[in-house]
Formats: structure tokens, C-alpha cells, sequence
């Protein structure tokens, strides 16, 4: 595999909202989002979960030249449903369950006509990790310095 | 030379069940769990995994238990791994003006936009043994205070407001597509371009970097720095997996970042302007990534057409050494047998020392 041919990118921008959202579930959430389907489809698993490394590139200053920084864990996962749909996850970390639900999910996304799933599996996700996120920030902020200047000669009385 | 020695395997195999009993200590203390590793002792974990060059917070828990909290060992352990896993792929670069900002701090300016964000940081505490933490009952769970409202959204890099009046150099991409270095593919080489030089000091020993960005400040290839930025927080990472053609956002990695900002006094070709050092870490690690922009500033000297007359400018020494996982290997062999060695080394002094004592009766009886 030639992992620095580049193909041509056909953004997605709708299914890659999905699968980002998907890669940063726990494989609880999935689990549980896949018990509460009322009807569980069936599915060919065409890549069975596997772990392996994305090499994170950085910037030089953050904004020049490209560098290889580092690697991270990652797991991905491919299958088919019944009607030929393909679902894929990419996540980061070594969970496996969470690629293969993940993958099912990413499929029955695809299949037309699916939108319970946005309702019921994908929103919820997401406004947990916005949730989430939002409290990273709002504690943070917690801790921003608010700078006062102290006047001399300036005291009352 | 060392040569193969048989005979010890019963002594070898003894000593791995004392180490495994000695790692266990006392009994009658709980095991410490892998997760208790990840969740209290995370600043070791960050720079296990900067060092290991995984970003993995559980396995890099999971080799600082099995090596006792020997740091050095557990980058080992992690390094070892990676060589079993392939490569699905390599990310688009990281955009870290878009992190999820943990904390960010300039002391080049007060009133940057979006503030000084302190963050979680032992810079102000007063570094006094603090015994509540060893009380039996623990220190319960502790709550930090929560602002009504987050921080602003992209906040932008400080350096970029001095780029806006031309009085830093620019770093942009200089779009020839070149091939980027990966030194986990490729030996060193010589001279090295920047990608070469970051990568092996975003991986290099922490205290390696330290040693040397402190060299540099105090007069060994001083470079006048300032901290322009450090910041740490959430970054997404994504790919562009070939069976989809599209880029997809595969989570994200806590990242520290620091951008120095050094005097330049400009040469024939450019005007006196500040210039720039990078310094880039997994994790939360200030130390690291400061001392990192100090020694990669150092290292553009021939690029700044500086004379490099200090170890911190010399990319061969710095670069060369700056591994510990090959420094610790090459120091640790010499505590392989080397029987054979020594064996001829002691006959070579003993002949020396016959010479020499020959030579001292025939200079007396003349």
C-alpha cells in the first residue's frame, strides 16, 4: 500500500460529520445505542477490526512545512449490510467493539431513508461531546487571568 | 565485541521472577492498577507517549507499570511495540489554532486575544511537600470551578500578530512538496532539513533537550528567547483513508505547543526581524516543548547563516545523541559479556607492562 498517493478528494461533508462522531464514542455508548435498535440488521464483517498507527504531521511554527511528530493507536473496521451497504470507522485507540458498532452504524447511516438513526443514535452522541467539550472550555476559562493595573498616588482617602 | 555466553539460563529465568516479585513490593499494599497510572500519574504517561512517539494513553500506562516507573524503560517498551503494528496511514497536519484550548499563556504579551488561560499548572504553587496527599483517607474528589461561559473559539497564535507588521519571519509552507522525513523509515542524514530535526526532538530525551535549550541560554548559541506562546489542549486528527477518498476525523490528541520568538539581527539577505523555534509534545509537557523551540532555533543557524560554534547548534551531535532508546542501548551494552574483550586487552597490558619494566632494567644497568 502506498500511503503517500494521494487520491483526489470527494469531501463528504455530511457522512464525515458522522463517523467523527461515531470515532469519538465509547464503545459503551455504541453498545447500548445497538441494544436500544429495535430492529438489529444483520451484517458482513469485510474487514474484521484492526489496530495499527496514523502518523500525526505537524507545522513547523504550527503553520509552515509538514513534519512527522508522532504516531497514535488506531482502529479500524469494514462491513456490509444485507442491502450492499458499506460502513467504515476509522477511531482512535485500540477498541475494537467500538470500530465494529461503529462501522454497522456508519452503514445504516448510508442506507436511504435511515434518519431515526441521526435521532436517536448520532444527535445524542453529539450533544454529549459538545457537552463535554464545552465544559473542558468553560473550565479553562475559569482560569483566565483578568489583569488590573494598579494606579500609584491614585488611593482614595 | 561481546560473543555469546551459555549457561545462565536457571539464573536468568530466577532473576525474571524476583524482578516480577520485586515490581509486585509489598503484598500486603494494593496492586496499582493500570487505569490508576493513566487517570494520577498522567504527566509520566505524556511523556511516555511523546518519547515512545505512540500516542496511546493506556499502553504507555500499562509499560510504565511493567517497568517499574523507569521512564526511560517504558519508552523502550512502547517503541518495541509499534514495530508490530503497520501504518494505515499519515494524518493531514494538525491544526493547532483550532485546539480545544486547555491552557495558554504569552510572556510576550498581556492582553492577547482570548486571554491567559492558566489552566491546569503547578508554575504557582510554592513547591512545598503537601502532606494532605499522603493522608489515609486521600484527598477525596475535588472539584474545579466551572466559568459561565467558555473560552472563545479559535484562538489565534500570538506569533501571528507580529506577522501581521512583517517583524517575524513568516512560516509558511514553502508548497514544493517535498517529501516529509520519517526517521521510523529512514536512517539520519546529513544535513538535515527541519521535518528531520523536529521529529527527532519531539521523540528526543527530555532531559537531553532541557540540557541543551538551557545551554543555549546561557551563552552556548545564546538566541534571546522569549515565550511567545504555550498552549496545550485537544487537537483532531484526521486522515484520508484510500477506500474513501475523503478526509475523515479520526478523534483527537491532547498536544502541548510552544512557540519561542527570538532576536535576529538580520544578515545581507534579511532585515533584523524576530525569528522563530518550535517545540511540539503528546500530552501536557511545558518543559519539554520550551526546551525543544530553544534547541530547534539553535539548530537553524546554518539556515540564519550563524556560525554554529556550540553543541546546541550542531545538528550531528545533537541529533546523533538525542535518542534515548538508542543511548540507553548503546551505554547498556557494555553490561553484556564482553569476557573475550577483556581477555585480550588484559594480555596486550600485561605485555605493555613487561616492555615497559623491561625497558626501565636495561636504561638502569647501563
Amino acid at each position: 500500500m502506498n500511503m503517500r498517493a494521494k487520491a483526489t478528494p470527494r469531501p463528504q461533508p455530511a457522512r464525515a460529520r458522522w463517523m467523527s462522531i461515531l470515532a469519538r464514542a465509547t464503545s459503551g455508548e455504541l453498545e447500548a445505542a445497538w441494544e436500544r435498535l429495535e430492529e438489529r440488521p444483520r451484517y458482513a464483517v469485510l474487514r474484521r477490526p484492526e489496530t495499527g498507527l496514523v502518523m500525526v504531521r505537524g507545522r513547523a511554527g504550527g503553520t509552515g512545512d509538514p513534519f512527522n511528530f508522532g504516531e497514535m493507536t488506531v482502529t479500524r473496521c469494514a462491513v456490509r449490510l444485507a442491502d450492499g451497504t458499506v460502513g467504515h470507522c476509522y477511531a482512535a485507540g485500540r477498541d475494537k467493539r467500538k470500530a465494529e458498532l461503529a462501522a454497522v452504524f456508519d452503514a445504516l447511516m448510508q442506507s436511504a431513508g435511515d434518519a431515526r438513526i441521526e435521532e436517536t443514535v448520532i444527535a445524542p452522541l453529539a450533544r454529549r461531546q459538545v457537552a463535554e467539550r464545552e465544559r473542558v472550555s468553560r473550565k479553562a476559562a475559569a482560569t483566565k487571568v483578568d489583569f488590573f493595573t494598579m494606579v500609584r498616588g491614585d488611593n482614595p482617602g | 565485541m561481546y560473543v555469546a555466553v551459555k549457561g545462565g539460563e536457571r539464573a536468568i529465568l530466577n532473576s525474571h521472577k524476583l524482578i516480577t516479585e520485586t515490581r509486585r513490593g509489598d503484598g500486603a499494599v494494593p496492586e496499582v492498577s493500570v487505569r490508576q497510572i493513566g487517570e494520577q500519574l498522567g504527566l509520566a504517561v505524556d511523556r511516555v507517549m511523546t518519547e515512545g512517539s505512540v500516542y496511546d494513553r493506556e499502553l504507555a500506562a500499562l509499560a510504565i507499570k511493567q517497568a517499574q516507573g523507569d521512564l526511560v524503560e517504558a519508552i523502550f517498551l512502547l517503541r518495541a511495540y509499534r514495530t508490530t503494528l503497520p501504518r494505515f496511514a499519515v494524518s493531514e497536519p494538525i491544526d493547532t489554532a483550532k485546539m480545544l484550548v486547555r491552557r495558554r499563556i504569552s510572556a510576550a504579551y498581556k492582553d492577547i486575544p482570548g486571554g491567559q488561560v492558566l489552566g491546569p499548572t503547578y508554575d504557582y504553587t510554592h513547591r512545598l511537600l503537601d502532606f494532605a496527599l499522603a493522608a489515609e483517607d486521600g484527598v477525596g474528589l475535588p472539584e474545579a470551578p466551572v466559568a459561565d461561559a467558555p473560552l472563545d473559539d479559535g484562538m489565534p497564535h500570538v506569533a501571528d500578530i507580529l506577522d501581521h507588521e512583517g517583524l517575524i519571519e513568516e512560516e509558511r509552507p514553502d508548497g514544493d512538496g517535498a517529501e516529509v522525513f520519517d526517521l521510523t523509515r529512514e536512517p539520519m542524514s546529513f544535513p538535515a532539513g527541519r521535518d528531520q530535526r523536529l521529529q527527532n526532538l519531539a521523540r528526543g530525551d527530555e532531559g537531553f533537550v532541557l540540557a541543551l535549550g538551557y545551554s543555549t541560554q546561557r551563552g552556548y548559541g545564546g538566541n534571546h528567547p522569549f515565550a511567545g506562546e504555550i498552549r496545550m489542549g485537544e487537537v483532531s486528527v484526521e486522515i484520508v483513508p484510500e477506500e474513501l477518498g475523503f478526509a475523515i476525523d479520526i478523534g483527537d490528541v491532547v498536544i502541548s505547543e510552544c512557540h519561542m520568538i527570538n532576536q535576529f539581527e538580520g544578515s545581507k539577505e534579511k532585515p533584523p526581524q524576530f525569528t522563530r523555534g518550535y517545540g511540539l509534545s503528546f500530552g501536557h509537557n511545558e518543559r519539554k516543548v520550551m526546551a525543544m523551540a530553544l534547541v530547534d532555533r539553535a539548530l537553524r543557524a546554518r539556515e540564519m547563516g550563524e556560525t554554529a560554534m556550540y553543541p546546541a547548534q550542531d545538528e550531528e551531535f545533537v541529533l546523533y545523541h538525542a535518542d534515548n532508546v538508542e543511548a540507553a542501548g548503546f551505554v547498556s551494552h557494555l553490561k553484556l559479556p564482553h569476557y573475550v574483550d577483556f581477555q585480550a586487552e588484559l594480555n596486550l597490558i600485561r605485555k605493555l607492562r613487561q616492555e615497559h619494566q623491561d625497558r626501565l632494567e636495561k636504561e638502569a644497568a647501563e
